[in-house]
C-alpha cells in the first residue's frame, strides 16, 4: 500500500455526514438495518417500492436464478432480493433460545441424497447510503446531494444523465434509465421521511428483515443481534456496512449476512472509488515536481 | 415567478458560498423540488380503512384518495392481524386497483363470433335476467323420482370466496329463491375438508385459533402449507413465536421459503401425511405422551364404541359397512357409539328416513354441514374412565396406529426414524400442562382424496396433546382467499345454507320439522337449529313465511346428489346445466381438469364472467388450448358470453371474513369506473330485474322469487345497495326490528328473522362491529375491539378447554380463561366459548336438552357431547378414523393394507378424464414421479389478481418446475431450459429449475426405492402480462367423498426435456401416453 492510503482522510467518529453538508441543526441520520437472517424472500419491499415511488417494471424475464427473476438492483429496481440455495446445514435463523435442543444442526435435507444440509439464504439489497458517496462525490451537477437525514438522493429536476456517477459507485447500486438518460436509485424514501414515516420497503416487509430507524439506535440493535446469534452458536454472523471505519466511512444501510458478502453479491471490502482524489493530487504534484525538476536538470545537464 | 433576486438566493453556487455547505453536496445543492417534497399520502384529502383483497390473512389497508382518486394504498399499522405489513401482493393493490390490467368495459360475444363487440351495460343486465327466465323455464324440474325438488339444474354460479358475505349472501338468497341449486365457490375446490374435518371434530368448521395466538406456540408445526409463501403476513407471528423460543418444523414434500426459515425441515412422500401423523399418533399412545387429564375431561376416548365396528386393521383397509357394489359406505351404523345412536348432523340423503336411521354422509357432501354444528345423540353414551374397555376410543386408535410405526414412515413417506423422531420429541416435549404446540396447514392438506381425514390426523393429535382451546395451541386453517371463510359460512355452496344449516335433500327433509327432526341435536348448541333456520326463512321471505306455511320451507330447492363443480362440468357436458355465472373465480385455470371445465362451458348457452380482466375463462372461444389444437372452432361454438367488469374492493363497502373467522368491514373509497360494478350492484340489480318482468306471474315456480325480500336501500348515481343494509339483515332483527346481539336471542316461532346465525352479533346495538379499528397496542393479543369474530367474537374456540375441569388454567404460562367464583363468570384474556355462567362443576339433570345438557366440563358446545371427537362416530363418508390411502394416481403401492386408494372417494369416467394405474398396477411406471402443486409469494391463485399486474409479474414470470440434481441427470433436463410434463390428461411445458430443494425420497421398501418428486406452481395460464401453461391442464378430477374436493397436491406425472408438442400433436402424445400405460376407461375407477 502506498504511503498516502494510510493517512486518515475519514474522520471515524463521529461521522456526521449531513451536517458536513451544511444541514445545520439536522435530525438524527436515519437508515436501514437488513437482518437477512429473518428475510422470507417475499420481495414485498421490491413491489411496496415500486409502488411507491412508481418505478417502472424492469422486464417480465425469466432469470430463473433460484426464485430471484429481478437480477440486480439498477434504475427500475430499487430493492433487489438475492435467494442463494447452499449445501450447508441451515444456520439457526433466530435467536436459537433453543439451541439445547436444536442446535447449530438445523436442516436434515431428504435421506437419499446424501447431502450434508441445505440452506436458502434471501437478503434484500439496497442503495447504501454510504457515509462517503462517490456518486455524490463526483456529480458535476449538484442533481446527487446529501439529505438532511444523512441520506444519498438524485434530485430529477437537477440530474442531466451525464452518468459520471454510475461507474463510480463501489457497490454498482446508481443506474441510468435508458429512455430516459437520468439516473435513479433508492431515496430512501426522502419524500416520505420528511412526513415522519418510514420507507415503503420498511414498513410493508412481513417479517421486519428490513428496520429502518435512526443509525445509531440500528447499529446497536445490530451489535446485540449479533451477539445473541453467536451466544447461539451462528459463528457466521456478521454485519456488513456497519462500520464507520471501512472503505466508505460505513453505510447508511449496513446488513446482518450470514455468510461472506461476496455470496450475496455484495463487494468484501467496498471503498469509496474518490478516496484517493486528496493523495491522487498530491502524487501528481510530486510527480509534476519530479518532472520539473528532471527538466531542469536535463537542462543542467546540457551545461557544458 | 420569483423575482430574480429570489432566483439569485437560491443559486447553489451563492448558497454554497454563503452557507456551511461548502463543497456543495448537501444544503447548498438541494433543488427547488427537492425542498418542496410531500409524500403524496399527507396530500391526501381521506384516508379510507380498507382490508387487503389476496388472501385470507386479512391485512389492514389504508387507502389515500385525493381528488376522487386512489393514490397510495398501503398497510394500517393499527391491524393486530397485520400491523400495517403487507406481503407484494398486498404491496402491488394499486396496481391491481388502478393499473391498466383491468378492464371497464362490458363486452359481449355472440354465439359463433369471432371476437368481442361492445354492449352498453344496462342492454347486458337486461339479456342477461332474460337469459336466466328462459333457462328456468326451460329446465324446471318439479319433481326427481316422485321427491319435490322445486328447482333448476339449467343454471350454475361459481365464485365467491373473493367477493364479500354481503354479496355471497344475496347471490345465495337470489339463486336459491330461483331455484338454482348449483351455486358454488373456491371454498369446494380449497378448504370444503376443512368444514368436515374440523366440524366432526369439535364442532365448528373453522380455524381454532388466529395467527397472532401462534406467538404462544412453544412449537409451531407447519405441515400441508407453504405458509411463509402464501400467507407472509401472518408468518410474522411464527416468527414471534421464534424470537421467543419456539421450535419451527416444517414437513413438506418441497423445500418452500417456509423451510428456510424452519429449525427442522422435514421432507416427506407427497401424499403420505396422514402415515406421519399416524404414526406420532402411535407414538403418543404408546408412550403414554398424551395429556391424560385433558384427554379424559374433554375428548371422546373413554367413549365405548360399537360392537359390530370393524376396523381397517380387520379388513386389510375398510372399516365395516362398505359395500363394493356402489364404492360407498353404505351402512355405518357399526361405527357408532354402543347404546347411543349417533346422528350425523346431515346424513345420507339417498335413502328416506327410517327408525331414525342414522346412514352414512354420502352424495351430498353434507358433511360440510358441520361447520357449526354437532351431531344427535340418543341415550348417554357408555364410557370406561380406565380407557382399558377394548372396544373403547382409545383402544381401537391404539390398534388402529399399531402398525403405523417409525419403520413404517420411513417405508411410506421415506422420512428417517432419526429425523421422525425428533419431530416426536419436538411435539410432545412441547405439549402438556405448561406448553403447547400448534399445527398450520393450508391446501396441502386439503386438496386430497383423503383431505379430510389429513385434517382429521392432526385433530386426533393435538386432542391427544391437549392442544386444543389453549393459547399456543390449535389448529390454524390457513385459508388462501379475502373472504373464502365468509364464502363458507355464509356459503355460496350447494350443500349448505347460511351458517351450515344443511340444503334440505329431497328425500329426508320433505317438512321442516322431519328436516328438524333428521339433523338438529338434542343437545349442546346445535339442539336450537329450529330457531337458526326459521329466522333464516323470516330472513329471505319475511312476512310470507308464516308457521302455518312452514316458514316458506318448501320454496327451498331440493338436492338429489351432489351438485358440486365438478359434478356442474358434467351437467354442462351433457347440455343440462344451459347457462353459467363466474363471479371472481377461474376454473379454465385453477379448477382440476381445466380441459373438461372449457368443454363444459363450450357446451353452455350462456356464460356471464364477471371479472378485473379478460381471464381465460372469459376468452376460452377465441384462443383457449382446444382452439390450438383444432379440438374447437370458434365459428362452432355457440355459447354466447357476457364480460362484466368488477369492481374492487376500494370500489365497494363490505366485509371480509379472514383465516381467523374474522369479519372486518372495508369502506368505499372511490366509485368503480366505466361499467364496472360492485358483486352487490350485479346480484341485487338482476334480482330486481328479474323480479319486475316476473311481476304478476301466477306461476307456483315465481313465487318464491316474488315473495323474496329484496328491496335493499340504493344510493350514488349508479344506485349502489347499502352493503350494511344486507349485513343487518345477515345479522337479523326481532319482531319490532331491533338489531340481535347474539343468537341465543333466536326464536324458532318466526319472532325473529336472522340471515346468518353464526353471524348473529355483528351488527349487535345497530352497530357495525366489523367496522371496529381499535388499534391492536391498545388492546391485549386477542385484538376482541378489531372487527368481529363469529361465533360471538371468540377468538380462541373451545378456549373452555384452557382452564382445568375445574375452572382453574391448567398453568399459568398458559392462561386464557378462567372461572371466577367471586363473579361466579367465565372470565379471561378472551372472550369465554362457553354459557358464561355454567359453573365447571354443574352436572346435567337426568334428560337435559340443549346448552342445559352441557356439563361444566364440556368444552365442545356444539358437539351432542361436548367433547372433542378422537373417533368420529358419524358425519364423515370415509370412516371413523385417518387411514392411509395412496392417492389416485400414485407410483407407490400402499404399504399398509391391500386397499391401494380411499375406497369411497368419487370418480368420474370420462375420455377426458383418465387415471392412472398404480402401485404394482402394470403401466405405472409410465408415470413414474410424483408432481406436488403449490403457491408462490408473487402470484395468486388462478392468476387473475396477478399476471396482469406488472409489478408481481416481473417477479415470477414464467411457470417453471422444479427437479432434484438427481432427477434431472436421469430425465437430460437442464437448468433454466425447457421440460415438458405429461399425465393421461394433458401435456404442458415449464421451465425447469434444477434445486437441490427438490430431494429424492429413499423409500425403505423391499427392495429400497427412490421416488423423485417435482414441485410445480399453479398460477399461470395463456392470458396476462406472465404468462405459461395451466398445471391443471395434468389433474383429473377425482374427489374426496365427504365434501367433493379434487385431488392436487400429489400426483404421478412424467416428465422430459424440452417443449411440448403443439396442435394436432399434442393430442397423439397424450394417445402415445396412455396406450402405453394401458390405461382405458376402467383404470383407477375401482374402488
Amino acid at each position: 500500500m502506498s504511503e498516502a492510503s494510510a493517512l486518515p482522510i475519514h474522520r471515524v467518529v463521529p461521522e456526521d455526514p449531513a451536517g458536513d453538508a451544511g444541514h445545520v441543526d439536522h435530525p438524527p441520520r436515519m437508515g436501514f438495518f437488513t437482518d437477512t437472517s429473518v428475510c422470507i424472500g417475499s420481495k414485498a419491499c421490491e413491489v411496496a417500492c415500486k409502488e411507491w415511488n412508481q418505478v417502472p417494471e424492469d422486464g417480465l424475464n425469466f432469470l430463473g436464478l433460484s426464485f430471484d427473476n429481478t437480477g440486480e438492483l439498477g434504475a427500475d429496481t430499487w430493492r433487489h432480493v438475492a435467494f442463494i440455495e447452499q449445501r450447508k446445514p441451515l444456520a439457526l435463523q433466530d435467536p436459537g433460545v433453543d439451541v439445547a435442543q436444536d442446535g447449530a444442526a438445523g436442516i436434515e435435507a431428504g435421506g437419499a441424497s446424501g447431502r450434508e444440509g441445505f440452506r436458502w439464504l434471501m437478503a434484500s439489497d439496497v442503495c447504501k447510503h454510504c457515509t462517503h458517496a462517490a456518486c455524490l462525490d463526483v456529480c458535476p451537477t449538484g442533481a446527487l446531494f446529501r439529505t438532511e437525514f444523512g441520506t444519498v438522493v438524485v434530485q430529477q429536476d437537477i440530474c442531466n444523465g451525464c452518468g459520471y456517477c454510475v461507474p463510480a459507485c463501489p457497490y454498482g447500486v446508481i443506474d441510468q434509465r435508458k429512455e430516459d438518460g437520468r439516473v435513479f436509485k433508492c431515496t430512501l424514501c426522502y419524500d416520505r421521511l420528511g412526513e415522519g414515516a418510514e420507507p415503503a420497503c420498511a414498513k410493508a416487509c412481513p417479517t421486519n428483515s428490513i428496520q429502518f430507524g435512526e443509525l445509531d439506535e440500528l447499529r446497536e440493535r445490530a451489535g446485540a443481534r449479533v451477539e445473541q446469534m453467536h451466544e447461539a452458536g451462528i459463528a457466521e454472523a456478521r454485519l456488513y456496512g456497519h462500520d464507520p471505519g471501512d472503505g466508505v466511512g460505513g453505510d447508511g444501510a449496513f446488513f446482518l449476512l450470514l455468510d461472506e458478502p461476496e455470496v450475496y453479491g455484495l463487494p468484501p471490502d467496498p471503498v469509496v472509488t474518490t478516496r484517493d482524489a486528496a493523495s491522487m493530487w498530491r502524487h501528481a504534484g510530486i510527480a509534476a515536481a519530479g518532472l520539473l525538476t528532471g527538466i531542469a536538470l536535463s537542462f543542467a545537464g546540457r551545461r557544458p | 415567478m420569483k423575482s430574480p433576486r429570489d432566483a439569485l438566493q437560491s443559486w447553489p453556487v451563492l448558497r454554497q458560498l454563503r452557507g456551511e455547505d461548502s463543497l456543495g453536496r448537501g444544503a447548498a445543492a438541494q433543488s427547488e423540488a427537492s425542498r418542496n417534497l410531500h409524500a403524496r399520502t399527507t396530500g391526501a384529502d381521506e384516508v379510507v380503512k380498507s382490508v387487503c383483497p389476496y388472501c385470507a390473512v386479512g391485512c389492514g389497508q389504508n387507502v389515500y384518495v385525493k381528488d376522487g382518486r386512489v393514490v397510495q394504498i398501503e398497510g394500517d399499522p393499527d391491524s393486530p392481524a397485520s400491523r400495517g405489513r403487507l406481503c407484494p401482493k398486498g404491496s402491488a393493490t394499486l396496481e391491481l386497483t388502478t393499473g391498466p390490467g383491468r378492464e371497464h368495459s362490458v363486452l359481449y360475444r355472440r354465439p359463433g363470433a369471432a371476437d368481442w363487440e361492445p354492449l352498453e351495460l344496462d342492454t347486458a343486465m337486461d339479456m342477461i335476467a332474460d337469459r336466466v327466465i328462459e333457462a328456468r323455464r326451460e329446465s324446471w324440474q318439479w319433481t326427481v323420482d316422485g321427491g319435490a325438488v322445486r328447482r333448476t339444474m339449467g343454471i350454475a354460479s361459481l365464485g365467491g370466496a373473493t367477493l364479500d358475505n354481503e354479496e355471497n349472501y344475496l347471490i345465495k338468497k337470489l339463486l336459491t329463491a330461483l331455484g338454482v341449486i348449483q351455486v358454488e365457490n373456491q371454498a369446494r375446490v380449497c378448504h370444503s375438508s376443512t368444514v368436515s374435518a374440523l366440524g366432526t371434530s369439535f364442532g365448528r368448521g373453522g380455524a381454532t385459533t388466529f395467527p397472532g395466538d401462534l406467538q404462544h406456540s412453544d412449537c409451531i408445526v407447519i405441515q400441508g402449507s407453504n405458509m411463509a409463501e402464501a400467507h407472509p403476513v401472518a408468518f410474522q407471528w411464527v416468527m414471534e413465536a421464534k424470537a421467543r423460543g419456539a421450535t419451527l418444523i416444517h414437513v413438506d414434500p418441497h423445500f418452500s421459503r417456509t423451510s428456510a426459515l424452519a429449525d427442522l425441515f422435514v421432507p416427506l412422500r407427497a401424499g403420505t401425511d396422514i402415515a406421519f401423523l399416524g404414526a406420532i399418533v402411535n407414538h403418543v399412545l404408546t408412550q403414554e405422551a398424551d395429556f391424560r387429564e385433558y384427554v379424559l375431561a374433554y375428548t371422546n376416548a373413554s367413549t365405548i364404541v360399537s360392537e359390530d365396528f370393524r376396523d381397517t386393521e380387520d379388513l386389510d383397509g375398510l372399516f365395516s359397512g362398505f359395500d363394493p357394489e356402489t364404492g360407498k359406505y353404505a351402512d355405518t351404523d357399526s361405527w357408532n357409539y354402543a347404546g347411543a345412536g349417533v346422528k350425523a348432523a346431515s346424513g345420507q340423503r339417498d335413502k328416506p328416513q327410517q327408525d331414525n336411521a342414522r346412514p352414512s354422509v354420502q352424495s351430498s357432501g353434507h358433511s360440510e354441514s358441520h361447520g357449526s354444528g354437532g351431531h344427535k345423540l340418543d341415550g348417554e353414551p357408555q364410557r370406561d374412565e380406565t380407557l382399558q374397555h377394548p372396544r373403547c376410543v382409545w383402544q381401537i386408535l391404539k390398534r388402529h396406529y399399531a402398525r403405523y410405526t417409525p419403520e413404517m414412515v420411513q417405508r411410506v413417506c421415506g422420512v428417517e426414524p432419526a429425523v421422525f423422531a425428533r419431530v416426536c420429541d419436538a411435539l410432545t416435549s412441547n405439549s402438556g400442562r405448561d406448553r403447547t404446540s400448534s399445527f398450520v396447514y393450508a391446501v396441502g392438506w386439503t386438496q386430497h382424496t383423503v383431505g379430510t381425514q389429513y385434517i382429521r390426523a392432526a385433530a386426533v393429535l393435538q386432542l391427544l396433546l391437549g392442544n386444543i382451546g389453549r393459547p399456543g395451541g390449535g389448529i390454524m386453517a390457513l385459508r388462501g382467499h379475502a373472504s373464502i371463510q365468509g364464502s363458507s359460512d355464509i356459503p355460496t355452496l350447494f350443500d349448505v345454507l347460511p351458517g351450515y344449516i344443511p340444503m334440505p335433500h329431497v328425500r329426508e327433509h320433505p317438512s321442516l320439522e322431519q328436516f328438524i327432526e333428521s339433523d338438529a341435536a338434542d343437545t349442546g348448541y346445535w339442539a336450537y337449529m329450529r330457531a337458526y333456520m326459521v329466522s333464516l326463512m323470516k330472513a329471505w321471505w319475511g312476512p310470507a313465511a308464516t308457521s302455518d306455511n312452514d316458514f316458506c320451507f318448501e320454496y327451498l330447492p331440493r338436492l338429489t346428489g351432489s351438485h358440486s363443480t365438478y359434478d356442474t362440468v358434467f351437467e354442462q357436458l351433457a347440455g343440462r346445466c344451459k347457462g353459467y355465472f363466474l363471479m371472481g373465480e377461474n376454473p379454465a385455470v385453477g379448477s382440476a381438469n381445466t380441459k373438461l371445465q372449457r368443454l363444459g362451458m363450450a357446451a353452455l348457452d350462456w356464460l356471464v364472467v364477471r371479472d378485473f380482466t379478460l381471464i381465460e375463462s372469459a376468452t376460452w372461444w377465441k384462443d383457449g388450448p382446444e382452439i390450438e389444437t383444432g379440438e374447437l372452432r370458434t365459428a362452432d361454438i355457440d355459447t354466447e358470453v357476457f364480460f362484466l367488469p368488477a369492481a374492487s374492493h376500494t370500489e365497494k363497502d363490505g366485509t371480509f371474513t379472514n383465516t381467523q373467522r374474522m369479519l372486518q368491514w372495508h369502506h368505499r373509497a372511490v366509485e368503480p369506473e366505466g361499467d364496472a360494478r360492485s358483486d352487490l350492484w350485479f346480484i341485487y340489480h338482476l334480482g330486481r330485474r328479474i323480479r319486475e318482468k316476473l311481476a304478476g306471474s301466477t306461476d307456483e315456480m315465481d313465487r318464491p322469487v316474488l315473495e323474496l325480500t329484496w328491496d335493499y336501500p340504493t344510493h350514488g348515481s349508479q344506485d349502489e345497495p347499502s352493503a350494511e343494509a344486507v349485513l343487518a339483515e345477515v345479522n337479523g332483527w326481532d319482531h319490532e326490528g331491533n338489531p340481535l346481539s347474539t343468537y341465543e336471542a333466536l326464536r324458532d316461532d318466526g319472532s325473529t328473522a336472522c340471515g346468518c346465525w353464526i353471524y348473529c352479533g355483528v351488527y349487535a346495538d345497530g352497530v357495525n362491529q366489523s367496522a371496529r379499528r381499535k388499534p391492536a397496542r391498545e388492546q391485549n393479543w386477542t385484538g376482541a375491539e378489531w372487527g368481529w369474530a363469529w361465533p360471538a367474537n371468540r377468538r380462541v374456540l373451545y378456549n373452555r378447554a384452557s382452564a382445568d375441569p375445574q375452572g382453574k388454567p391448567w398453568s399459568e404460562r398458559k392462561a386464557l380463561v378462567w372461572w371466577d367464583e367471586e363473579q361466579g363468570r367465565w372470565t379471561g384474556h378472551d372472550v369465554p366459548d362457553f354459557p358464561p355462567d355454567k359453573r365447571p362443576d354443574y352436572e346435567p339433570p337426568e334428560g337435559a336438552k340443549g346448552k342445559e345438557a352441557l356439563a361444566g366440563t364440556d368444552p365442545f358446545i356444539m358437539q351432542a357431547d361436548g367433547r372433542g371427537w378422537l373417533y368420529v362416530p358419524a358425519g364423515l363418508a370415509d370412516g371413523p378414523l385417518p387411514t392411509h390411502y395412496e392417492p389416485q394416481d400414485s407410483p407407490v403401492a400402499n404399504a399398509l393394507y391391500g386397499q391401494q386408494r380411499n375406497p369411497p372417494r368419487k370418480t368420474y369416467p370420462h375420455r377426458h378424464n383418465r387415471y392412472h394405474p398404480s402401485g404394482d398396477e402394470p403401466g405405472s411406471d409410465v408415470f413414474p414421479f410424483v408432481l406436488t402443486t403449490y403457491r408462490l409469494t408473487e402470484h395468486f391463485t388462478a392468476g387473475g389478481m396477478s399476471r396482469w399486474n406488472k409489478y408481481l409479474s416481473e417477479l415470477q414470470p414464467q411457470l417453471f418446475c422444479e427437479v432434484s440434481p438427481e432427477l434431472a441427470a436421469e430425465r437430460g433436463l437442464k437448468d433454466r431450459d425447457w421440460a415438458t410434463l405429461v399425465t393421461a390428461r394433458g401435456a404442458i411445458e415449464a421451465r425447469v429449475l434444477v434445486t437441490d430443494r427438490m430431494a429424492p425420497i429413499a423409500l425403505s421398501t423391499e427392495p429400497p426405492r427412490i421416488v423423485h418428486q417435482i414441485g410445480m406452481p399453479y398460477h399461470w395460464g395463456p392470458n396476462g402480462l406472465a404468462s405459461g401453461d395451466a398445471m391443471n391442464e395434468l389433474s383429473a378430477i377425482v374427489l374426496e367423498p365427504s365434501v367433493h374436493i379434487q385431488e392436487v397436491k400429489a400426483l404421478s406425472v412424467d416428465i422430459r426435456p424440452g417443449r411440448r408438442p403443439h396442435g394436432p400433436a399434442l393430442d397423439e402424445l397424450l394417445d402415445d401416453y396412455c396406450r402405453r400405460a394401458g390405461i382405458t376407461a376402467e383404470t383407477g375407477v375401482a374402488p
